[in-house]
């Protein structure tokens, strides 16, 4: 396959980006699209250009490294996968493909398509935990049971890979899918009860500071999601949250 | 040099541990306040012992080269973790999980530190449960479990194929919880390139911050290495791109030993290699192995037909098909130890019953399970006289809900629909035993320096079970290291701040530069992945799943070659001072094309066959390893000189005083 791509460069944090186009070809439609990436990246170091800087790690969707925004899209066109699990084949010989970093206020551009996603760490750290030390007496692990669906539930919510395609999908750049994942996943166990009313609260006032944006329902969020979060979530942290607003 | 003994205490072996802890050096609240703790690397094990030294009140600074600590490749795991808490009531113990870790390490780990980490698995449950990790539940609500090779009971713990991912996010949170109280102070997009040493102790780390490109020093009274392990060696593996061998191997080059480098495993289930274009390999968890058949064609014929594409996996019948782990080991069967596993697909390869165009794969088929699972369901939902096609259904529902995300992924990756073709697998480099000599405080022959999870060598000898990483770098990181650092921290209580700007942090931070500065000035004609590339060949062909004296030799020759080839050739764009993935790749390379070195010389000097290093000079009449445990019953320690060539051998024997050492047998 040929491709013509138009990519966004952008040297640094300070400086202006803008869009660069480049041309692909030989593309197997077997490869990864960050394997078409690093094709082309082969090509500009031979020709002694600078190549594309984009966040990858794991390569089988799992990491949350990946992120990029393929035709106005958060991990491109298909539904469920990240970046590094979309095939060329899912494209056509001659297609124009175009790649831009996920655009948030809250997510700063470092380089070409990388981005700054540390706001993510910093509302789990406002409360995104059972506070509960490492000694080896905790109670044995089948002291309390939990209702399987509950369990369930939770293990999904807990599924979030923090990639940040919700905020890149919302046109409000709202982290609600995100923060409001993390607060289920506690909320629905037994052991996370206890500061359930702390940590919601917590969390939302920092994903507040951090600078994203409202949440609307337009649901964008659960269609990207990779993950396939469920905007129920968002439902629950309301509920959670209203309940520590009125104690 | 360091101290070169296991420090194993004496006593049975059951109290050996307990013992242990009460004769340790404490250090007093206060005191902890006054030290600081470099951890590198942020996952389970890294992951876990910040949190856990953080909360006994040293102070913590993490380093990680990913934006979050959350991404580190312990996330990627699928299957599960064990702990002997004979849940099941299928006769599981402390003991049993030793004996199983011992013998699937083929009887080249170290006793005392086995039955530690049996002892300890089962707090790590309660630890996660504690934490709010969601794992699988039955209906009752409490815990399930499922198998994994080499054992008869079940005892893996799970939260469907995402396991690693959740005790590695419960591991985060634990550190978020300290990095909120100010006692953890993590630094993201860093990569350590040196240790600093000072008066022979560990006393700090040259970093570089992967976003501006600056180098910075930290000083610490003790560096813990968690950067897990170099499976990136072969270029293509189950790991994540940049995992790296570089933590590891900047101690060794300042006198840490490195163990074992040749114990490596390759993994059975694997998606085969498609083309040349392939940047890494994925996984399909051995959990699937509970449930897949693993059969080639009985017939040469079939297998070049399916290779042909001229004919279906599913239009063999049952009696054209070979399942040759079920033939050859009737007690494990599908769920022999992954060496095992591994040997056996090639063997089928290699004798021409490949079933992809490259002949390099096998299959995993789930209709027996699907047809299973369906009828079972039926008969719960009471359905009388179903039609295979609603048996088929119900199967298939069930056989989702366990691996659907597996399932899901071999569909994205490979474009069948494995619900109704057999997938095919292949092995694939996955988990690396070998590591940095450690004693049994899980400290390094550098006084202070530490290594845990799959960066140290300690507990899975030969080869490492399934669902016994998880267990590993959470055993090291939340129960282990804790209690053994303070015995070495007691003494620098009254140490005081270490200052960076002694002469040490100086000539540190110098060689750094003029190593990063001599990559991008290079202005080669090659890239750093063509380089990897090639060495990733040598490896797979001469150091891979069977190796031999004379490719050894070969391997080691091409190694030295294609080093001096990258060094002189290599094209490393942009500058120092900004983000520069070109550059940080270029530098884990380097370090790669030395331990790979290393590693043929360990698999050369090791004239036997044990767990996942196989020899084919040594094997027996039937091809199983044959090991020689008159001459070869050691940990190999090597020692670094100068030059990977000149390394210098170290060998700790194993004593078996509790375990009969025996001929391996799963058949």
């Amino acid at each position: 396959m040929n491709l013509t791509l138009k990519i966004w460069r952008q040297k640094n944090a300070e400086s202006k980006g803008k869009v660069v186009t480049y041309q692909v070809s030989d593309i197997s439609p077997d490869m990864s699209f960050l394997e078409m990436m690093d094709v082309l990246n082969e090509q500009l170091i031979e020709k002694g250009d600078e190549p594309v800087a984009f966040d990858h790690d794991c390569r089988e969707g799992i990491c949350g490294s990946c992120n990029l925004q393929i035709n106005g899209e958060p991990h491109g066109p298909d539904r469920g996968v990240t970046t590094c699990q979309l095939h060329m084949r899912r494209f056509k010989d001659g297609d124009t493909i175009v790649i831009e970093p996920f655009r948030a206020k809250a997510f700063p551009i470092i380089k070409d398509l990388v981005v700054d996603r540390s706001a993510f760490d910093r509302i789990q750290q406002a409360g995104g935990y059972i506070s509960v030390n490492t000694s080896g007496n905790t109670q044995d692990a089948n002291s309390i049971p939990v209702e399987k669906e509950n369990a369930d539930m939770s293990f999904y919510a807990a599924t979030c890979i923090g990639c940040g395609a919700c905020v890149a999908a919302c046109k409000n750049a709202s982290a609600m899918l995100f923060t409001s994942a993390k607060v289920s996943q506690f909320a629905l166990l037994p052991q996370g009860e206890v500061e359930a009313d702390r940590r919601v609260l917590q969390m939302v006032e920092q994903m507040d500071k951090e600078g994203f944006g409202n949440c609307t329902n337009t649901g964008a969020c659960e269609i990207e999601c990779p993950k396939g979060i469920s905007l129920e979530n968002i439902a629950r942290m309301n509920r959670e949250y209203l309940k520590a607003s009125v104690k | 040099m360091g101290n070169f003994e296991s420090n194993a205490p004496k006593g049975p072996l059951a109290e050996k541990w307990t013992k242990h802890k009460n004769d340790i050096n404490l250090v007093n609240p206060a005191n902890k306040r006054n030290i600081d703790v470099i951890v590198v690397g942020t996952g389970l094990a890294g992951g876990s012992a910040a949190a856990t030294l953080a909360e006994l009140g040293y102070n913590v600074k993490t380093f990680c080269y990913q934006d979050s600590p959350r991404r580190a490749h312990s996330i990627a795991a699928q299957g599960g973790i064990n702990a002997a808490k004979n849940y099941q009531g299928d006769g599981d113990s402390i003991y049993r999980l030793f004996y199983d870790t011992i013998k699937g390490g083929d009887y080249r780990s170290r006793e005392s530190n086995v039955y530690r980490l049996a002892e300890v698995s089962g707090n790590i449950i309660d630890q996660c449960v504690a934490q709010g990790v969601p794992f699988a539940r039955e209906y009752g609500g409490l815990l399930d479990n499922r198998s994994f090779g080499g054992v008869l009971v079940s005892r893996t713990f799970y939260a469907k194929g995402q396991t690693g991912q959740q005790l590695l996010l419960g591991a985060y949170s634990a550190m978020n919880r300290q990095i909120n109280r100010g006692k953890i102070k993590a630094y993201n997009r860093h990569e350590m390139l040196d240790i600093v040493k000072v008066d022979g102790k560990a006393r700090g780390i040259i970093a570089r911050n992967l976003v501006t490109g600056e180098l910075e020093r930290h000083s610490a009274h003790a560096v813990v290495i968690a950067s897990g392990g170099y499976g990136n060696v072969f270029f293509l593996s189950t790991n994540a791109m940049g995992s790296n061998v570089t933590a590891s191997w900047k101690i060794h080059k300042k006198g840490a030993y490195f163990a074992n480098p040749c114990f490596t495993q390759i993994h059975p289930t694997c998606i085969p290699v498609s083309g040349d274009h392939q940047s890494k390999l994925t996984l399909m968890s051995e959990s699937l192995r509970n449930d897949g058949r693993i059969w080639v064609p009985k017939k040469k014929e079939d297998a070049e037909a399916i290779r042909a594409g001229k004919k279906k996996p599913t239009e063999l019948s049952e009696d054209e098909r070979d399942y040759y782990l079920e033939r050859r080991y009737p007690a494990f069967g599908n769920l022999v130890p992954r060496d095992v596993a591994s040997r056996a697909a090639k063997e089928r390869c290699d004798a021409g019953f490949g079933v992809n165009k490259t002949g390099e794969a096998v299959y995993l088929d789930f209709s027996s399970a699907i047809m299973r699972y369906g009828k079972e369901e039926a008969t719960t939902r009471k359905i009388n006289n179903p039609s295979d096609a609603k048996i088929k259904e119900l199967g298939k529902e069930v056989v989702e809900a366990k691996y659907g995300n597996l399932f899901q992924m071999y569909e994205k990756i490979v474009d069948q629909n494995p619900y109704e073709t057999p997938m095919m697998i292949y092995p694939a480099v996955h988990y690396t035993m070998g590591g940095v000599w450690v004693d049994y405080n899980l400290q390094t022959t550098i006084p202070g320096c530490y290594a845990i999870g799959e960066a140290n060598f300690s507990d899975h000898g030969a080869n490492r079970l399934g669902a016994s990483a998880l267990m590993q770098g959470l055993a090291d990181g939340y129960f282990v290291l804790p209690y053994t650092i303070g015995n070495y921290l007691a003494d620098d209580i009254r140490t005081g701040a270490i200052p960076t700007d002694s002469p040490e942090f100086e000539a540190a931070e110098t060689e750094v530069r003029e190593r990063l500065d001599k990559l991008v000035n290079n202005k080669g004609t090659k890239s750093v992945d063509h380089f990897h590339k090639l060495l990733g060949k040598i490896m797979w062909n001469k150091v891979g799943m069977a190796r031999n004296e004379k490719g050894l030799k070969e391997a080691i020759k091409e190694i030295k070659e294609l080093r001096e080839e990258f060094w002189k050739d290599v094209r490393v764009p942009g500058t120092v001072n900004e983000m520069n993935a070109e550059l940080e790749k270029a530098g884990r390379v380097a370090d790669f094309l030395e331990l790979g070195e290393l590693f043929a010389k360990d698999a050369l000097h090791r004239n036997e066959s044990c767990g996942g290093h196989f020899r084919e000079e040594y094997q027996t009449e039937e091809g199983e390893a044959l090991r020689d445990d008159e001459n070869f019953m050691y940990v190999a320690a090597w020692e670094y000189t100068g030059n990977p060539a000149d390394a210098i051998l170290h060998k700790e024997d194993l004593d078996y005083e509790n375990i009969e050492v025996k001929t391996r047998s799963y058949k």
